[in-house]
């Protein structure tokens, strides 16, 4: 069961107040029409799935509903960062 | 026992029994050796669970290619195998899934007889509950499906479901009234362990290596085409590459610079106390979501859902225990009481279709059988079957077909979440 800070409300909450919105920092393809069906599908389905930390959306459904990031270990489970959509997370980042 | 020959398998039957009962059962034929690792074999099987050894074991018996190596970090079948709440049916939905699942569930019926070994497959039937009207429709849908797919299956109603389960709350008025049922007879439970070790032992018998405790840590390409696995016990070269790995599948496919279309998540199950026979069918609801059985044993074995979240530690989230409890206890008032005995998590690899992967990557020589997700358990021996023919003839099996890596860029994806959406 995590708390997990929700940076817009500055609240520590329960983990059943939030959702799982998948991984993070996946940009819409700015020009879809352009991209090959391998590439679509790549950009629709495949994704990082790390053993480790990993860059996830959450979104805090039961509270001020607004989408954040948090880089969270996926094997013990700590969450090492929260940070808002549109920055990066601080300083270890890759995932 | 380095280049022990594969001995002849000492058959088990009720005479074998009464003869070992004289010599109390002190000199059975151990049931598989323990090689030390060849420098290189034909095909490496990355994976020692029920889906790895049933490909090892069909590799060896139908194709004849005994130069094969199982790889397992851990124990045979310690992962999900070990882990499921082991219900077999072929109910689903999709042409491409329900022939697949239905020929996995021809091969549980004859089993036990072909590998020597009680897998102790119960063909008891399975329930699909349905909660609301909308549900019933689908039902009705799925169960037409079936039967257009000569799967024999029903629609029930409340009064004939609670004739199969007594026990069960169907009452009009409680929260989430069941208001019908798909009925799958042949459907059933089975002994997951000795899936896994009835097939390890006849692979072994076939002159498989199954290497236990030897963790794979990298897999080696050269020129696009893999040569071989690194390991915790040193290199070992193959022709042929199979990760068969379930919810590790990521980890492996990242060390071959593959990413794949799938995510890691906890999928829980509880067992109670043992309690006397009182459930003899298979209780699904997706509504309420939770599944049940009884073991022979008597404990309940119950289903969980996946948490929301990707994870690799194998346990699973208290939320989603407080859901599924709630539902049974909805369902099941009697069971109320029931004291829950334990609680374990495995990693299930789901894809965004809820169906397999199966077959070569575009690394040469480097095939995967992954994606089943919630419910692996039932297609054991149908996985392993046509993942084996795929390996031997380096195309895939005309079952397996449908289910290749590049129906994510073609789109030509086969929604199963319907069928296969309350876990299995």
């Amino acid at each position: 069961m995590f708390r997990i800070h929700c940076p817009h409300c500055q609240e520590v909450r329960s983990e059943e107040e939030f959702s799982y919105a998948g991984e993070a920092h996946i940009p819409r393809p700015a020009d879809p029409s352009s991209l090959s069906d391998a590439e679509w599908g790549e950009y629709l389905h495949t994704r990082t799935n790390p053993r480790g930390p990993h860059r996830e959306m959450w979104v805090h459904t039961a509270g001020c509903r607004r989408y954040f990031n948090v880089l969270r270990d996926t094997v013990s489970y700590e969450i090492l960062a929260v940070y808002r959509v549109g920055e990066m997370p601080p300083e270890r980042g890759e995932a | 026992m380095r280049g022990a020959e594969p001995r002849r398998m000492e058959r088990y039957s009720l005479l074998g029994l009464v003869r070992h009962a004289r010599h109390y059962h002190e000199n059975w034929q151990r049931a598989w050796r323990n090689p030390e690792p060849k420098k290189s074999y034909d095909t490496v099987i990355v994976g020692g669970g029920g889906h790895g050894l049933a490909t090892a074991y069909y590799l060896a018996k139908v194709h004849g290619v005994t130069d094969v190596a199982v790889v397992e970090k851990g124990w045979l079948g310690g992962g999900n195998t070990g882990r499921n709440t082991t219900i077999v049916r072929s109910n689903y939905l999709r042409d491409e899934s329900s022939h697949l699942y239905e020929y996995s569930l021809k091969l549980w019926e004859g089993l036990s007889q072909e590998l020597n070994f009680n897998v102790m497959f119960s063909p008891r039937g399975v329930l699909n509950l349905g909660h609301t009207l909308q549900e019933m429709r689908d039902i009705e849908r799925r169960v037409g499906a079936n039967r257009l797919n000569g799967i024999e299956a029903q629609v029930l109603d409340p009064g004939e479901i609670n004739k199969l389960v007594p026990l069960m709350n169907c009452a009009p008025d409680s929260r989430y009234p069941v208001l019908g049922a798909s009925w799958q007879a042949r459907g059933g439970i089975a002994r997951h362990d000795a899936v896994a070790w009835g097939y390890a032992r006849s692979a072994d018998a076939h002159g498989v290596d199954l290497l236990q405790n030897t963790e794979v840590t990298g897999i080696r390409c050269r020129n696009g085409v893999a040569t071989g696995v690194d390991t915790s016990r040193g290199f070992i070269a193959a022709r042929k590459v199979a990760c068969v790995a379930a919810g590790n599948s990521g980890v492996l496919a990242a060390m071959a610079g593959l990413r794949l279309p799938i995510e890691s998540r906890p999928l829980q199950a509880l067992v109670s106390e043992p309690i006397k026979p009182c459930l003899d069918t298979v209780v699904m609801s997706n509504a309420v979501h939770c599944y049940i059985s009884q073991a022979d044993k008597g404990d309940l074995v119950i289903g969980a859902g996946t948490d929301s979240y990707n994870g690799y530690g194998q346990r699973g989230s208290f939320s989603i225990i407080e859901h599924t409890l709630q539902a049974v206890c909805e369902l099941f008032p009697a069971f109320s009481r029931v004291r829950m005995n334990r609680h374990w998590g495995g990693i299930v690899d789901i894809c965004p279709d809820a169906c397999p992967i199966i077959g070569e990557t575009p690394v040469r020589g480097l095939y995967f059988n992954c994606g089943w997700g919630t419910g692996g358990f039932k297609a054991t021996p149908g996985s392993g079957y046509v993942f084996a023919d795929t390996l031997a003839h380096g195309r895939p099996h005309p079952l397996a077909a449908p289910f290749s890596l590049d129906r994510f860029a073609t789109g030509a994806l086969v929604d199963e979440h319907g069928a296969a959406g309350v876990a299995h």
